[in-house]
């Protein structure tokens, strides 16, 4: 598939209310609360999409002590843009053992958002990457993840970039609502400076849902807590002398390299084929027939 | 006729200039204010006479010249006022006034000569047109005072000649005169005087300053090294300088005191690279902002690829990228070669990083390899985002005392600085673990508890960062007891010894050339003589060298080696820079050439095959230069290569300090 040129967002993209759900990141070196990375990138979408009527939100715990400063960390992403306007978040307080999509449905709803982006998953916390997902079935919304680009927007509809393995590219157009989850292959966030950082809004929106056991995560209370582990790497063994495969053997993401798409094929000749392909993996013995 | 015309004239143009001065007042005044402290206009004639003098006479010619056109106008000017002005028509006052006129005739003479094939550093237009208005008031008064004296026939007093005389006067009076007020060249007289004495930096002009140089002799920094970055309050409404009115008046005073004598544009390391900065045009663009309008009248270089007369300001408008690139701005190491040079005692460096501080703070347009270290800063405490537990791994098998350990408090806190995660850099710290040792020193390092001091981001222009890293510092300084840090950084060791001061961190920094240096002098290392002989030069880095003042201490460790210095020709207060300072090898702006290849070349001039460095910034600059080029090592690796160990030379003879008289020192 020919790859196609990111463009510059056209039409009126100014008239969707655009909001990103931002949360607190973990650098992966010092574990120091900042910018998710993916996070980030979906504050830079939303900034070159509509500028500084993008509004942030965040669901957490206003106790903790790095929140303020790793939010503002978004917030002084509010600059170089067309207008000289401080960016703006909203709180969304959450107790302990509470959960935070109806809240962040709740706060959706009620502030008209049709265009919401995210990153794909949190980097701390449960890091489920289940959020976008549970948020849009919840609203009734379309999602659409990996996504590199945002290459239009109007009232109606937006058209992404989702970013496939091996730098492929596959062009989507979503009916608004929509929800999309922003890939770390996405444009690279701006740097996040001091002077708008510190005059940038933190709103606490407190009202939006009655204290009630509706708001509470039963099922994390059950839940054992340990950290996490990095899983083992399968060693990728590239025997190839020639440069080219061994570029493409470290460009490819693990989960598509050597793949094959087949389409039409009838159900005698695809059942063949996944048996080579688990023979070849040496899932089923050579000879078992 | 002349003599009912010359007090007019006089007066008329001292009223005329006096209103251009009091425009001009206004021009300054638009900066942020500061309390007015009139008192120091007192200061000014020892300021000029002393402090600006021996910086002028750093080229002799230059500075009598200067002594002879400056004193013969000055007195001329005086003398004029009362024997033309008001009338005393003494002939002892009129003898005076022809010997004025006469030595500024002189001086003139020599300032005309200079400009018949002007040097490329000298700026051209009014400045060239100066040196003729010199002629014409010294002659014209000259002529006009000869009746006082008798000599000239009292016709003079009339007839055409009488009115070519007057013409040639008013020439001579409105370059002058009415030229300093309104923005002549010799405006540089009166900002320059005013500039002198509400110098933002008065230490600079403190010869009682505790940090002042000793030795008073023409070619040292006189007064103290006032080099600390000001501190920047992070509560005020925008940060930095965004537009002209945005500096202190003071600040402002400076640049329009400037009299592009291009020595800056000499010195400076970016422009001899062909990077767009040109200290020189950056100041006078300074003024094209201040006054408002373009800067299509400068008349002397201009920054290398970029066009002059193509940018335009006004005090209230932004600075970048209008009036100046912000690349421009980027390519400035902070080497302070400028500073150090110029005359007029004006402040480039600071001027480029309060601009700097509201590109990175306000509009966060770092340059990208610059916003990568201040990200990595904030979220790992050291510019390559690396996990500060490592700091360490290099000394694994050293097993160095942690100060943590040291509840009773060392004598040496060892600050290892960012070259701790350097491979290059930590040959040199371990030479230097194994320096401390032969000496028996009493040391202990912090380990992961050690922050980056702060320097690049400060530099960059991110004081918000910087003060955080420095109030961590000092907070974890504050627990531990130790008489005084050594580094091997001189970036640190001027960030923690001058700059820590004005967030409460006061302590007693010793680089380790110095330290080493105390070490000899004390007798507790000894070295062996250099197998065979080698030619060693001396690259002096500049936070040590110009930012400090330590020239002295790397030879007298090369000479206790028993080694002779070829100096370069550019060393001691005028070393060139290495290019690595200020955040200039992350923001990387393209030139024509490499500043450490051009360094590299001084080098190579004196023939030398080793270029001895005192700093890990330099040395990773001179070692990216292509080979074959002499080998650089840090004072500490050679040091370290020629120690007697402790117990050899206990064997050998009783007293350590012995066998050091026998080398050649």
């Amino acid at each position: 598939m020919p790859q196609p040129e990111p463009q510059a967002a056209a039409g009126t993209p100014h008239d969707v209310k655009t909001a990103v759900l931002v949360s607190s990141g973990r650098h992966p070196v010092s574990g120091r609360a900042g910018r998710a990375r993916e996070d980030a990138r979906a504050v830079e979408m939303g900034l070159s999409l509509v500028g500084a009527d993008l509004s942030l939100v965040h669901a957490g715990d206003p106790e903790q002590a790095s929140l303020r400063e790793c939010l503002e960390g978004y917030l002084g992403m509010y600059h170089g843009l067309d207008d000289d306007r401080d960016g703006q978040l909203s709180l969304l307080p959450l107790r302990a053992g509470e959960d935070a999509l109806p809240l962040l449905a709740a706060w959706l709803e009620r502030s008209g958002v049709r265009l919401a982006l995210t990153g794909q998953r949190a980097e701390c916390g449960e890091g489920s990457g289940m959020v976008g997902y549970l948020l849009a079935e919840r609203l009734g919304w379309a999602i659409a993840t990996g996504v590199a680009a945002i290459e239009r927007c109007d009232a109606e509809s937006v058209t992404v970039l989702q970013a496939l393995p091996q730098g492929q590219r596959r062009r989507l157009e979503i009916r608004l609502p929509c929800l999309i989850a922003v890939d770390a292959v996405a444009e690279a966030p701006r740097q996040s400076a001091f002077g708008p950082a510190r005059r940038g809004r933190i709103e606490t929106v407190d009202d939006l849902l009655p204290a009630d056991e509706s708001r509470l995560d039963t099922g994390s209370a059950d839940w054992q807590w340990q950290p996490a582990r990095a899983r083992p790497k399968r060693l990728k063994v590239v025997k190839s002398t020639n440069a080219r495969d061994r570029f493409k053997a470290a460009a490819a993401k693990s989960s598509a390299s050597g793949g094959q798409v087949l389409t039409d094929l009838s159900p005698e000749e695809a059942a063949e084929k996944l048996i080579d392909y688990l023979r070849a993996e040496k899932i089923l013995a050579q000879d078992d027939q | 006729m002349l003599q009912t015309l010359l007090p007019i004239l006089i007066f008329a143009a001292l009223a005329v200039g006096a209103a251009g001065a009091v425009r001009r007042t206004r021009l300054w005044r638009q900066g942020r204010r500061t309390p007015m402290r009139w008192h120091r206009l007192a200061l000014m004639p020892k300021r000029y006479l002393n402090d600006l003098h021996h910086v002028v006479a750093r080229d002799k010619a230059i500075a009598h010249t200067h002594v002879a056109t400056a004193g013969g106008y000055v007195a001329a000017m005086a003398l004029a006022l009362v024997v033309h002005g008001f009338g005393w028509r003494n002939p002892i006052l009129g003898g005076l006034l022809l010997a004025a006129s006469l030595v500024m005739f002189m001086g003139t003479i020599a300032v005309n000569l200079r400009r018949v094939n002007p040097p490329a550093k000298l700026s051209k237009g009014p400045w060239q047109r100066l040196s003729k208005s010199l002629i014409a008031y010294s002659v014209g008064m000259f002529l006009v005072s000869l009746p006082l004296v008798g000599v000239a026939p009292t016709v003079l007093g009339g007839g055409v000649l009488a009115i070519v005389l007057a013409a040639v006067l008013v020439w001579g009076l409105l370059e002058m005169v009415v030229g300093m007020g309104w923005g002549g060249p010799m405006k540089h007289a009166f900002a320059g005087s005013f500039h002198l004495a509400f110098h933002r930096r008065p230490e600079r002009f403190d010869d009682n300053h505790p940090d002042a140089s000793p030795k008073k002799t023409h070619d040292v920094h006189r007064g103290s090294r006032s080099t600390a970055l000001f501190p920047l309050d992070l509560t005020a409404k925008t940060l930095g300088v965004e537009k002209p009115a945005d500096f202190q008046w003071e600040q402002l005073l400076g640049f329009d005191a400037c009299v592009q004598c291009g020595r800056c544009q000499s010195v400076c390391p970016a422009y001899a690279a062909g990077q767009p900065l040109n200290p020189k045009k950056l100041i006078q663009d300074m003024v094209v902002g201040m006054a408002g309008g373009s800067d299509s009248r400068y008349a002397g270089s201009g920054y290398p690829g970029i066009e002059v007369g193509k940018h335009h300001g006004g005090p209230s408008d932004a600075i970048v990228p209008q009036l100046v690139e912000a690349q421009t701005l980027w390519a400035c190491t902070t080497c302070r070669a400028c500073v150090e040079e110029c005359p007029m005692m004006i402040e480039h460096v600071d001027a480029i990083v309060d601009m700097r501080r509201f590109i990175t703070l306000e509009r966060g347009e770092t340059p990208e390899k610059g916003a990568v270290a201040i990200d990595n800063l904030i979220a790992t405490d050291n510019p390559g985002g690396l996990d500060n537990a490592s700091r360490l791994d290099w000394a694994a098998d050293l097993e160095l005392p942690r100060i943590q350990d040291r509840p009773e408090g060392v004598d040496v806190l060892l600050w290892l600085g960012d070259g701790a995660f350097d491979m290059r850099n930590q040959r040199t710290l371990r030479s230097l673990v194994k320096i401390l040792r032969a000496g028996d020193v009493d040391f202990a390092v912090l380990g992961e508890e050690e922050r980056d001091s702060g320097d690049v981001a400060r530099r960059l222009g991110d004081e918000a960062t910087f003060q955080r890293l420095a109030e961590r510092n000092i907070a974890t300084l504050s627990h531990y007891r130790f008489a005084r840090i050594v580094t091997a950084d001189p970036h640190s060791f001027h960030v923690l010894g001058r700059e820590y001061g004005a967030f409460g961190g006061d302590y007693v920094v010793k680089h380790h050339s110095t330290f080493i240096a105390e070490l000899f002098d004390g007798g507790r290392i000894s070295v062996t003589a250099p197998a065979q002989a080698e030619s060693v030069t001396y690259h002096d880095p500049c936070y040590l060298g110009r930012y400090n003042g330590e020239f002295a201490a790397p030879r007298q460790v090369l000479a206790a080696l028993g080694l002779e210095v070829a100096e370069m020709e550019r060393s001691g207060y005028r070393s060139r820079c290495c290019g690595g300072g200020g955040g200039a090898a992350l923001s990387d702006v393209p030139g024509r050439a490499r500043i450490p290849d051009m360094r590299m070349e001084d080098v190579r001039e004196t023939g030398a095959t080793t270029v001895a460095v005192a700093c890990p910034q330099c040395t990773a600059m001179l070692e990216g230069v292509v080979e074959p080029r002499p080998r650089i090592r840090d004072l500490a690796e050679m040091v370290a290569d020629a120690l007697v160990e402790p117990t050899a030379a206990m064997n050998a003879t009783s007293a350590p300090s012995q066998s050091r008289e026998e080398e050649p020192a």
